[in-house]
């Protein structure tokens, strides 16, 4: 009986898929660009507070969403305690897609898809379009009042292009089953994609910034790492060169 | 300075870094966010009118539900002459030119309004031998006779719910008992259809209409489509939704009850219905839906549309966005 290695087995690195993907995953985002401890000094405004504020608001939305799933659909018309956790999750809602709106204006008066970061804004994009049915199938879930009337109304917009057939606005079980799994899936899939594309491609410089620095560098050569007081963690944003009209 | 096809010469940053503590960052925003929601809670709570029944729509407008009762019956309701996905009418089918996916989907949730919200419902009364000698005439009949029978005991209801809107005298061929909210049709030739309609209003006001409606041979049930269809064929969820400015042309697509923002981020799509043509069409849904699709993909896809993604540059927003950015550099 041989020794038992005390080191992982050296797979072949064309052969090992779980090799191919960790090393896709490290090249594409190393640890230090994926969390960064710096950011170009240009990100100083509070219109980039509203991506993170996206994000919080849709971590209160999952937690408070969660609560309510975990006690049932009936539980917020029954005891002031569900309740509360009911108006915490519709405030959050709120709060999520007006500082979702905020930030999309800002990231477009900012033309933040240049440099090759047309996905970043392809993805928030969808986010927000996704964002919505997710937001219809509560309010048709919530089995009072509201829910009666805007499903009895918005079937007819469903029907008549089709989607009625699957995406029934009066089945309460479907409507839930897409409120608290299909879409939320849907819209964390989204922003994560969209953070992950984010922190590879680095915030979108400023216009005109590469005359502007070539002069003001013009005295001072650059770091061989191309970021002269970049922190611990790097953060320096992947050399983006894609064109776009 | 070209319009359609400006080369984008971004390029990567080279400058200064400033410390930055992205997690510190989300928590506080986490928090800032749920005090945020707490905050509103504690000041404004939350919308939770409860919803209307069929036992309360038959008990408080008794006419509107014997006539919606008698129109389902006659296959003349909104929902009889729907079309796909409920059945095979066309009332409510819209098409855009050559588009008809209404139609292509099929009927995925079939509905039968006599069957479905008068005849079934009716065969699980128990210990009613008129109403079961009723109903055996009923089912026994040809579909002429049930039409003819139907339309007899339909029409005065159809002219008082007219005179009703209209605000003028109800004719004297419906009497409405507004006590026990009984209905009752001065009317030949109906056949067996009054004692039908007798027993189904009945049957509404002790509250079995809602599990008739909602039961299948399932134990477990949650799809609550017949019963949401038949109510909003009458006239009891409208009222409410008028009070509660809900209504289409009140903007009440992106509404709720109560003075709360509702889906405020539904403006644009409720904006549609109030200008024309859709304002007035039938096909409203499908074109104002078409709109909003041919709008969502030009929102995804701004980075590429020329002129569209040139904006930024020309209207100098950035220039305050990043205005310290702009300063240091004239200052260096």
């Amino acid at each position: 009986m041989s020794a038992a290695s005390t080191t992982p087995p050296s797979t072949p690195r064309s052969k090992s898929w779980t090799v191919k993907v960790r090393e896709k995953g490290v090249e594409a985002l190393p640890p230090e660009r994926l969390l960064p401890d710096g950011q170009p000094t240009y990100v100083a405004s509070w219109i980039y507070v509203f991506g993170v504020a996206s994000i919080a608001s849709l971590i209160v939305i999952i937690a408070s969403g969660t609560i309510l799933a975990l006690k049932g659909p009936a539980w917020w018309h029954e005891t002031s305690v569900g309740h509360f956790f009911n108006s915490i999750h519709m405030w959050s809602v709120e709060l999520f897609f007006f500082v979702m709106v905020v930030h999309l204006w800002g990231k477009y008066w900012m033309a933040s898809w240049r440099g090759g970061r047309g996905r970043v804004w392809v993805t928030g994009a969808i986010t927000f379009l996704v964002a919505v049915p997710a937001a219809l199938t509560g309010y048709v879930s919530q089995q009072n009042f509201d829910a009666q009337w805007i499903s009895t109304q918005a079937k007819d917009a469903m029907n008549s292009v089709g989607v009625g057939a699957f995406f029934n606005l009066t089945n309460f079980g479907q409507m839930y089953s897409y409120h608290i799994l299909l879409l939320p899936i849907a819209v964390v899939a989204l922003v994560s994609v969209h953070v992950l594309l984010v922190r590879r491609n680095g915030v979108v410089p400023p216009f005109e910034l590469e005359q502007r620095v070539a002069l003001t560098s013009a005295g001072a050569p650059p770091e061989p790492n191309g970021s002269p007081q970049a922190p611990t963690g790097g953060g320096v944003p992947r050399a983006a060169t894609g064109e776009q009209s | 300075m070209s319009l359609v096809g400006p080369k984008d010469r971004t390029k990567p940053w080279k400058g200064p870094y400033a410390p930055y503590d992205l997690v510190k960052e989300l928590c506080i925003a986490v928090g800032v966010i749920a005090l945020l929601a707490v905050l509103l809670t504690v000041l404004l709570s939350s919308p939770d009118d409860p919803p209307s029944t069929i036992a309360q729509w038959s008990h408080e407008l008794p006419a509107d539900f014997a006539t919606t009762a008698a129109k389902e019956l006659n296959g003349t309701s909104d929902t009889a002459e729907y079309g796909p996905p409920y059945n095979h009418s066309s009332g409510s089918v819209q098409h855009f030119i050559f588009l008809h996916p209404q139609r292509w989907l099929g009927v995925s949730h079939p509905i039968d309004t006599a069957e479905d919200y008068v005849v079934k419902p009716l065969e699980t009364v128990p210990n009613d031998p008129v109403l079961q000698s009723a109903l055996a005439e009923y089912k026994a009949a040809p579909e002429t006779q049930k039409k003819e029978w139907s339309e007899a005991y339909a029409k005065p209801l159809e002219e008082y719910s007219e005179a009703v809107e209209e605000k003028k005298a109800p004719p004297a061929t419906v009497s409405v008992d507004t006590t026990t909210g009984a209905v009752t049709v001065h009317t030949s030739g109906a056949g067996p259809v009054p004692t039908m309609m007798a027993s189904l209003q009945s049957l509404a006001q002790s509250g079995g209409l809602e599990g008739g409606l909602v039961s299948s041979s399932a134990f477990f049930q949650t799809d609550y489509t017949k019963p949401l269809l038949f109510m909003a064929d009458g006239g009891l969820l409208a009222e409410r939704a008028e009070g509660q400015h809900l209504l289409g042309e009140q903007w009440g697509l992106m509404n709720e009850t109560g003075s709360y923002p509702g889906q405020p981020w539904l403006w644009l799509y409720a904006l549609w219905y109030q200008v024309e043509p859709m304002k007035e069409s039938p096909n409203a849904d499908i074109q104002v839906l078409l709109i909003m699709g041919l709008l969502s993909v030009a929102f995804i896809s701004i980075p590429f549309i020329p002129v569209i993604n040139r904006i930024p540059r020309w209207i100098p927003i950035y220039k305050l966005i990043w205005r310290e950015h702009y300063r240091e550099i004239s200052g260096a």
